[in-house]
């Protein structure tokens, strides 16, 4: 343990730097992956059902992928410029949030649409008003999912060379050093639980009184 | 005023609405009723355009209604679902001020509008407006559903089955409260139920639907005096008054009247009227069959000097038979001051009383419908 500790300092400006990098791979990725995923699964929503029936089992075969592979196709094309790396996190980000953008909206009941319709709502005021509203727990569990899994995929950024705290991971399996390994992984597991808990808190915040589970009666 | 004329409606081959004709003026309280599938909700919904006509035209005060934009129109109707449909996203004040919103009226006003609209359904303000739907009754969520079709005073409000799903205590609250907010706020209503109380009870007319057609359109007591057809009459049940010259005493007696054996004392028969607040016993022999009544006044008069209660007996009140018409009876007790008739059955043992109070209610319930 206190080898750990020794090592630590001594490479604090290395693990600093490392989580600097991975964080911000994490929050581009994530970003981008949750407006393409909420912007997608709108659409996917407002089309027959038919449509989602054959899409999304597609994409959940494309999300078993690994990341290493795409990670590897991606480069091929695009080099080792950290784009690469974010666009391949970004579009795994977007399936979680895809897929439960569209269970939210599908699942609200068909009593409030036609209730905002009654009242003169467009289709989009609907949206904006109602349904999106009600779809938000689950939308915001597909965020959580999303950040969890990101958090660990980054890791792949070293593997092209990038940094992050992948590379004590990949330094420590080609040097047979344990130390390096969990000077890698055991941020990433601190970084993965921090923001999972922060994001738990923000579904507390934003999502009203009316729709908690276990409201007071 | 909404007028249709000739409208039709198919889904697929189907012919919901057959040539549809009628007109509702302003302020009236029109109420759709006839049996699942006649096309009550279909006309309903055709007014604020969440279904489509494929015929004739629906004309709202001369305009018609295909010429105005759907959302538009709809944010001047206000519309009442039996789900009730509150948004549970949204605060009691919230909902009810949606469509003003949505008509982009002054902001400052909405909490002056939503307090106004809960004061008259005696809901008061401080306690309700920052509530989440879900942490209200089904009543009174219900009502904040009304409120909210009521709040941005539109002319005409919609109601589909509104109290379908509310318990009948709280369903008839409700029914007087609208009925209340109808007149104060002169709205013209148009309103869909399959329960014919209501439709009684609320309406101003009633269309009567069946397969897609009018099968009769009247007020309440025209309908109840004269329904067009077999189909309205077993829709009206037992209320038409056709029907009260055929009553039979049993339909309008109290059963389980006190009855006291006559072997009781006198002391424990003034205890037990004593004790239910009643002046009259009815008394039986050993085999349970009708002997006579033992009224309070032959207790005290005589109480004190007989023996046991058989003595006392009054027997000069009128009996019936089970069976005889129920009319005789009633002019009985109209006619003189008696209180009660004795139903006897075949074999003499008691089967219950006709009380001036009973027969006040079965008459009642005859001109207006039972009561649930």
């Amino acid at each position: 343990m206190s080898a750990f500790w020794e090592f630590l300092q001594a490479n604090s400006q290395m693990l600093q730097q490392a989580i600097v990098t991975h964080l911000f791979y994490v929050f581009v990725s994530v970003a981008a992956g949750f407006v393409l995923g909420v912007v997608l699964g709108i659409a996917l929503s407002r089309l027959p059902s038919q449509y989602a029936a054959v899409l999304l089992p597609v994409l959940s075969v494309f999300q078993t992928i690994p990341g290493v592979v795409f990670i590897g196709l991606l480069f091929l094309q695009l080099g080792m410029v950290p784009i690469t790396v974010i666009i391949a996190l970004a579009i795994y980000a977007t399936f979680p949030v895809l897929k439960n953008t569209y269970t939210g909206l599908t699942g609200v009941e068909a009593k409030y649409i036609e209730a905002a319709k009654g009242c003169g709502m467009t289709r989009f005021q609907t949206l904006v008003r109602v349904e999106l509203p009600l779809a938000l727990p689950s939308i915001i569990g597909g965020l959580r999912l999303s950040t969890v899994y990101t958090v660990s995929w980054a890791v792949l950024a070293s593997m092209i060379g990038l940094g992050g705290l992948g590379n004590f991971v990949y330094q420590g399996v080609e040097s047979n050093n344990d130390l390096l390994i969990i000077t890698g992984a055991i941020p990433a597991a601190i970084i993965a639980v921090v923001l999972g808990a922060l994001i738990d808190l923000l579904q507390r915040h934003v999502v009203p009184r009316g729709l908690r589970k276990g409201a007071e009666k | 005023m909404i007028q249709f004329e000739h409208v039709m409606k198919n889904y697929g081959n189907t012919k919901i609405l057959k040539d549809l004709s009628f007109t509702v003026p302003d302020g009236q309280f029109l109420v759709l009723i006839g049996p699942s599938g006649c096309g009550k909700t279909t006309t309903l919904k055709l007014i604020n355009r969440l279904s489509e006509p494929d015929g004739g035209r629906i004309l709202m005060d001369g305009k018609d209604i295909s010429k105005i934009n759907p959302v538009q129109l709809r944010r001047h109707i206000g519309y009442v679902i039996q789900q009730i449909g509150l948004f549970p996203n949204m605060t009691v004040e919230q909902n009810i001020c949606v469509v003003p919103k949505l008509l982009k009226m002054d902001k400052s006003k909405y909490s002056q509008l939503a307090r106004e609209y809960l004061e008259m359904v005696g809901l008061p303000y401080e306690q309700y407006a920052h509530k989440y739907p879900n942490e209200l009754s089904g009543g009174q969520q219900q009502r904040i559903g009304v409120l909210r079709a009521l709040a941005a005073s539109p002319p005409v409000v919609l109601m589909d089955e509104p109290f379908g799903a509310l318990d009948p205590m709280t369903r008839e609250v409700l029914q007087d409260e609208v009925k209340k907010l109808q007149k104060k706020l002169n709205k013209t209503i148009v309103f869909v139920t399959h329960d014919m109380d209501e439709a009684l009870k609320l309406a101003d007319v009633i269309l009567f639907m069946n397969q897609g057609e009018i099968e009769q359109m009247d007020s309440p007591e025209k309908m109840l005096e004269h329904p067009a057809s077999d189909l309205v009459r077993s829709f009206l049940g037992k209320r038409t008054p056709v029907e009260s010259d055929q009553l039979r005493v049993e339909d309008c007696m109290m059963t389980k009247p006190f009855v006291v054996s006559m072997d009781q004392g006198i002391l424990e028969c003034a205890e037990k009227m004593a004790r239910s607040g009643i002046d009259t016993l009815l008394v039986v022999d050993e085999n349970d069959k009708y002997l006579g009544v033992l009224p309070i006044n032959n207790i005290r008069k005589y109480g004190r000097t007989a023996s046991g209660i058989v003595p006392l007996l009054s027997t000069d009140y009128r009996t019936v038979r089970v069976g005889e018409y129920a009319r005789e009876s009633m002019d009985y007790l109209l006619g003189t001051n008696a209180s009660f008739v004795v139903v006897l059955n075949a074999d003499d043992t008691i089967a219950g009383i006709i009380t001036r109070n009973r027969m006040a209610r079965v008459v009642a319930e005859t001109l207006w419908g039972e009561e649930k």
